[in-house]
């Protein structure tokens, strides 16, 4: 019998690319795709590496779908409804319309990996990248998985064709017609796709559905009719019609935005969507008990208790950088890491962040609409491996435009929040290969800017009068504040703190950066978990009466 | 038989991941569909964290919901208040009776409720274990929620003979004496 194994979504992903013979994969790490990247590197075939992502590579995939692709390309895009952890509710559907790029959607781990190489056979036949679209709770839930082989690839010798590889517009007018004739005949051939499935049961109530919502309508209506797709751009129209004139009603259901309702119902065939149910979140059993079944759930309502936001862990080397700047009271405009974190109470640092790079050029456009002045309270801070990813374009737009401001690189050595990745700057490749370490303090030298400087994130006064000159300069500036991830293999600091009471004035200073391993005990002095304290003293350096000290561990 | 429901939440760095994909391992070895669904990313950093584990002959959606959880287990005992309605009516809780308190308490801005452990012995059968005083006196404090994991073992429908030999097959090798032992003294304890 096959081999079965308990995997991931992306787990299965990964798998997947490997059974379809993929030579080449490039990825950012990023919730929810992380794991994707992490697993590949198991599969000595497949060269896996670390690099810019699809959303920021949005240029060249709007024209790769006139070049089309010899050997097949699927890109997979990790959608987060319900934003565990993502800046917006992108439905990537959507992208997949707007860039003429045909898009799969599978609906558990073995769709997952099965769906991957069917989307690499559908990429080689129709001469097309293929989305692979998965959301958060399929990427991050578990389920059986059978493994097949690995089919080794033919290499499709590269052949000079200016009319094909070349989109300049003589060309690209073509091939836009190509484009088109590609998503017709797509659409005509869908029908017979296995991917596109027909369930057809109690015809009194008809499902068309998708991805992870397919599970919730078996999990409450086995017995109904279902039409589940799985290749969700182009839509299967012939299918999606004969389907609809066999049920008495016709729900859609399907997570974020109403992309196939909304064909559907431009077709002249009725149905319900998004009447019932909501654009936001992720949908659930329940939703479908309620709307549909208009049951009563008697589900008690939550209990009203604190709520448990994560926190930058203890010894965090941001929690010190953002001490400062809260105290000195500078507005921080954000990026994306575990840094985001300091927006929050109690250190309440940062006042914007958008997406990947977009503290430094918010830093940029600020001073340009309001005046280099209005910025003399205000830094961007953006973490070692973002910089490299998209904030390095940023500050060269910084130097070039004559901007004034002062940006604060968070060098961790690693990134953080996704798990500890390397990046072009800690001298390891995804495989785990030595290679040359982009040193960021000549880098941005090499810019051209002339105030750079290089502090310990636990020199606490060094960084306090750096910041205070350097915001108030007429120049560009670069602070890197540097102290490896405390989660960090190797980052060890050899005491812990420990309060003496004794001493105590109890002012609170050192519970101000909110520092996880501290509590206020009831008469107003503090008490340190030994457990949870990893001995960074950031509490120590700011207690004014020396009642906390160090010890060995 | 009707799919089984099984809820952990904790406190990130609680090991809850780890011990849904024990149970998860464990379902699977004796012949059930098994689906796990976690929580990764930025909520681990301290943050509340829920995992599910659903087994049964088939299993299709990968969460449980509310209303819906046969056991739910607690490591830590503000975050089994907050998933107590997902709890069935007839369903069982295992708690951790241990308080660390969210960043919302420590900066004042809430208050930890008092008298948890009553609310939820008011509202559903509730096991109350002392998981983190028992891994002390094993001399293996981390390995409390193998603990509580052990308490809440004799609420599902697997031997013991096949939870210890999943114990000894997941957790790292030179914890296994350790972590068994943990396992048994959570499943000695009284209901």
């Amino acid at each position: 019998m096959a081999e079965q194994k308990i995997m991931l979504g992306n787990e299965a992903i990964a798998r997947g690319a490997y059974e379809a013979g993929v030579k080449v994969s490039s990825a950012y790490p990023g919730t929810p795709s992380t794991e994707i990247s992490e697993n590949l590197v198991q599969y000595d075939e497949i060269y896996a590496e670390w690099a810019p992502n699809v959303n920021v590579a949005s240029d060249p995939l709007y024209t790769m779908s006139y070049i089309g692709v010899k050997g097949g390309m699927v890109l997979v895009v990790a959608d987060d409804p319900g934003m565990y952890s993502s800046q917006n509710e992108q439905d990537t559907r959507m992208i997949g319309r707007a860039s003429m790029i045909p898009v799969v959607e599978p609906s558990d781990s073995q769709e997952a990996k099965d769906y991957f190489k069917y989307a690499f056979d559908l990429s080689e036949k129709y001469d097309t990248p293929i989305i692979l679209r998965t959301t958060t709770r399929l990427a991050h839930s578990q389920g059986m998985v059978t493994l097949e082989e690995r089919v080794e690839p033919v290499d499709v010798p590269y052949e000079r064709d200016i009319a094909k590889h070349v989109m300049m517009p003589a060309m690209a007018i073509k091939r836009h017609l190509v484009v088109e004739k590609r998503l017709n005949d797509m659409a005509a051939d869908a029908a017979d796709m296995p991917i596109n499935r027909v369930e057809m049961g109690d015809k009194k109530l008809g499902f068309i559905t998708c991805g992870i919502a397919y599970q919730y309508v078996k999990e409450v209506f086995p017995e109904a009719s279902v039409l589940k797709i799985g290749l969700v751009n182009p839509l299967p129209k012939k299918l999606i019609e004969d389907f609809a004139a066999k049920v008495d009603r016709l729900i859609v259901f399907e997570e974020l935005e109403p992309v196939i309702e909304e064909q559907v119902k431009s077709w002249g065939i009725k149905c319900e969507g998004k009447e019932l149910f909501t654009r936001q979140g992720e949908y659930s059993a329940n939703m479908l008990r309620e709307k549909v079944l208009k049951q009563d759930l008697g589900i008690e309502p939550a209990e009203q208790v604190p709520a448990r936001p994560p926190i930058l862990c203890p010894g965090c080397p941001h929690r010190s950088v953002y001490s400062v700047l809260n105290k000195l009271k500078i507005h921080a405009a954000g990026d994306i890491g575990c840094y985001t974190l300091g927006a929050v109470a109690p250190l309440s640092v940062i006042d914007t962040t958008i997406c990947m790079g977009s503290s430094i050029s918010s830093l940029h456009g600020m001073e340009k609409a309001k005046g280099k002045d209005y910025i003399k309270n205000w830094v961007a801070v953006i973490g070692d491996s973002t910089f490299l990813h998209t904030g390095v374009n940023s500050l060269m737009n910084m130097v070039y435009n004559k901007s004034t401001g002062t940006v604060i690189i968070l060098d961790n050595s690693t990134t953080g929040m996704t798990g500890h990745q390397d990046h072009a700057a800690t001298g390891k490749t995804l495989k785990g290969e030595a290679t040359y370490a982009i040193d960021i303090y000549n880098l941005v030298k090499a810019m051209g800017i002339d105030h750079v400087y290089e502090i310990n994130a636990f020199d606490l006064p060094e960084l306090e009068k750096t910041i205070k000159e350097e915001v108030a300069s007429d120049e560009v500036s670069v602070i890197i504040t540097k102290s490896p991830c405390v989660l960090l293999k190797g980052q060890v600091f050899p005491d812990k703190c420990v309060p003496m009471p004794e001493k105590c004035k109890k002012c609170g200073a050192c519970l101000r950066p909110g520092c996880p391993a501290l509590t206020k005990n009831a008469d107003g002095t503090i008490s340190i978990d030994a457990n949870m304290c990893n001995g960074c003293g950031l509490c120590m350096q700011l207690c004014k009466f020396d009642a906390i000290k160090k010890e060995a561990k | 038989m009707a799919t089984t429901n099984i809820m952990i939440v904790g406190v990130g760095g609680q090991g809850t991941l780890l011990t849904s994909r024990i149970l998860g391992r464990l379902a699977s070895s004796e012949g059930y569909e098994v689906k796990i669904s976690e929580v990764h990313g930025m909520s681990q950093r301290g943050g509340s964290v829920v995992t599910y584990v659903r087994y049964g002959e088939k299993v299709a959606e990968p969460i449980v919901e509310e209303g819906q959880a046969d056991v739910l287990i607690a490591f830590e005992k503000l975050e089994a208040l907050r998933y107590l309605h997902f709890v069935k009516k007839d369903g069982v809780v295992i708690v951790n009776d241990t308080r660390m308190d969210p960043i919302t308490v420590v900066t004042g801005q809430a208050t930890y409720p008092e008298g948890i452990i009553d609310t939820l012995k008011e509202r559903r059968k509730t096991l109350v274990v002392d998981a983190s005083e028992i891994a002390g006196k094993i001399g293996s404090p981390r390995s409390f929620n193998v603990v509580v994991l052990g308490a809440a073992a004799k609420h599902m429908s697997f031997k013991k003979e096949a939870w210890l030999k999943t114990v000894e097959s997941t957790v790292p090798p030179k914890t296994v004496a350790k972590n068994l032992e943990a396992f048994e003294a959570g499943y000695a304890l009284e209901d």
